[in-house]
């Protein structure tokens, strides 16, 4: 096992920061989505309200690797129309696919998360800044949204987490993070429970770690409220979203 | 409706094995998770711990490396061990026991994080109150704290039903031929992956669907005789 580890941690390691990569990138593109989505899904407007729903329904209701196939190899089915319009060479890239397809999902996701937690700001807060006569925009900007973070960390917390784990599904699609190096390893020298193991040790590992590095976000977050108070609760969830 | 080239009923017996899959995983999950959860509330300290270490290490590794672990890695490890040993054999796991068993021991993990949550939020006084009319302890707890912490439950397992139906998608993986599979395969052979992918993705949103109706009439059921009916 030690020699393994010695001799294959280096190409482990490499798919680490595929995997961190992807995570990242996946993440901080999918909160771009969550935001003008939770947004819409709240609007007055039953358009906009009617299409962001359809997308968050669709891309919670169905498996990621569903999504993943559909958008890698369903594309090939319209080869020509994207050909035609210069973007067949992006979607033939399994990278591209692998990024495009994570951050709808989380896109979907994340905006079920910020929609709830605007669903749960004080609605006195909100009645407060009106009277005040702040501009809805600036409602937005300085009230409902910090008090927003604040309520939906804890659940967007374990949502990253479940990103990191999802990103094990685009070694699928020939992508060597952590998960495509140990299936090669694993296969070429046929050491399937060492490869895999360590696989799962760097696993816990990223997402232990970035559990420990939340928690801290949380507490600064928290500063002006009592310590240790009202996030336990939504910690003893657990890590399902 | 796109044409299915005959490929249609494959589709549907992909189904069939999806939806068997996931409710075998679910009862194994819910009758683990709910052992483990027993054991995290009340057995001696080194059991808590082990559960304790299950439930953090199975929901820090993601679905697919614990199947690959577990259909590729246990037998060759046995194997191994075995042949250390002097004794040849030759080991392979069924796709669908190894599925079963991994969408079990992984959603049992998150079964259990809800059963406790669960147990907890019910008031001791209710407990204390049975005992104080003189109920013996099973009866209190199948009585009095299970058709409470149930309520408190079922919207929890609910959500773990809706990941883990999402879940078996990944067995396709092992060539078992669940709706992924047979849509993968009806694919490659008609050249049309976006129409298939997309029926399949069709066909998990149906399940999805009917959950969350289920769910809906469970969760009612189970609030009945509550003045806030909702939590």
């Amino acid at each position: 096992m030690l020699s393994f580890v010695v001799e294959h941690l280096p190409r482990f390691l490499q798919g680490a920061l595929l995997t961190v990569q992807l995570a990242t990138y996946s993440c901080l593109l999918g909160l771009c989505i969550a935001v003008p989505v939770a947004l819409a899904r709240l609007s007055t407007n039953r358009m906009l309200r009617g299409l962001s729903t359809g997308y968050v329904f669709f891309f919670r209701g169905t498996p990621l690797l569903a999504q993943i196939f559909l958008i890698y190899y369903g594309s090939g089915q319209f080869r020509h129309a994207l050909d035609a319009v210069g973007l067949w060479s992006l979607f033939r890239d399994p990278w591209f696919c692998a990024l495009f397809t994570l951050k709808l999902n989380t896109g979907a996701y994340s905006s079920e998360i910020l929609r709830g937690a605007i669903h749960a700001v004080p609605k006195g807060e909100i009645e407060a800044a009106r009277s005040l006569g702040l501009k809805p925009l600036i409602r937005l900007r300085l009230i409902i949204m910090p008090r927003a973070i604040r309520i939906g960390w804890p659940a967007y917390t374990n949502e990253v987490v479940y990103q990191i784990q999802a990103t094990s599904l685009v070694s699928i699609i020939t992508i060597m993070d952590i998960t495509g190096v140990a299936r090669a390893i694993g296969a070429r020298h046929f050491t399937f429970y060492e490869a895999f193991g360590l696989a799962a040790i760097l696993y816990l590992i990223l997402v232990y770690g970035f559990i420990f590095m939340a928690r801290r976000v949380e507490r600064r977050l928290n500063l002006h409220l009592q310590p240790s108070n009202a996030p336990r609760s939504a910690r003893a969830q657990g890590l399902i979203r | 409706m796109p044409d299915l080239q005959g490929y249609g009923s494959l589709l549907i017996d992909g189904l069939m094995i999806t939806l068997g899959v996931a409710i075998a995983s679910m009862i194994g999950a819910l009758i683990l998770g709910l052992a483990a959860a027993a054991g995290k509330l009340f057995a001696s300290r080194p059991l808590r711990i082990l559960i304790e270490a299950y439930t953090t290490i199975v929901r820090g590794v993601p679905e697919l490396v614990l199947l690959l672990l577990i259909y590729y890695g246990l037998p060759t490890l046995v194997q191994d061990t075995l042949g250390g040993m002097g004794h040849d054999v030759t080991l392979a796991i069924n796709p669908f026991a190894a599925g079963i068993g991994t969408l079990t021991l992984i959603y049992a993990a998150f079964a259990c994080e809800v059963y406790r949550a669960a147990y907890l939020a019910v008031p001791p006084g209710q407990r204390e109150a049975a005992l104080a009319l003189g109920l013996s302890s099973l009866i209190t707890f199948r009585k009095v704290e299970l058709p409470q912490m149930m309520r408190y439950a079922l919207p929890g397992l609910g959500n773990v039903w809706m990941v883990l139906v999402k879940a078996t998608a990944l067995i396709s993986i092992i060539q078992l031929p669940e709706l992924m599979r047979n849509a993968d395969i009806a694919a490659r052979s008609t050249q049309q992956p976006f129409t298939f992918f997309f029926m399949a993705c069709l066909l998990y949103l149906c399940i999805t669907l009917v959950s969350m109706w289920g769910q809906g009439r469970l969760e009612t059921w189970a609030s009945r005789g509550t003045t806030e009916g909702t939590l």
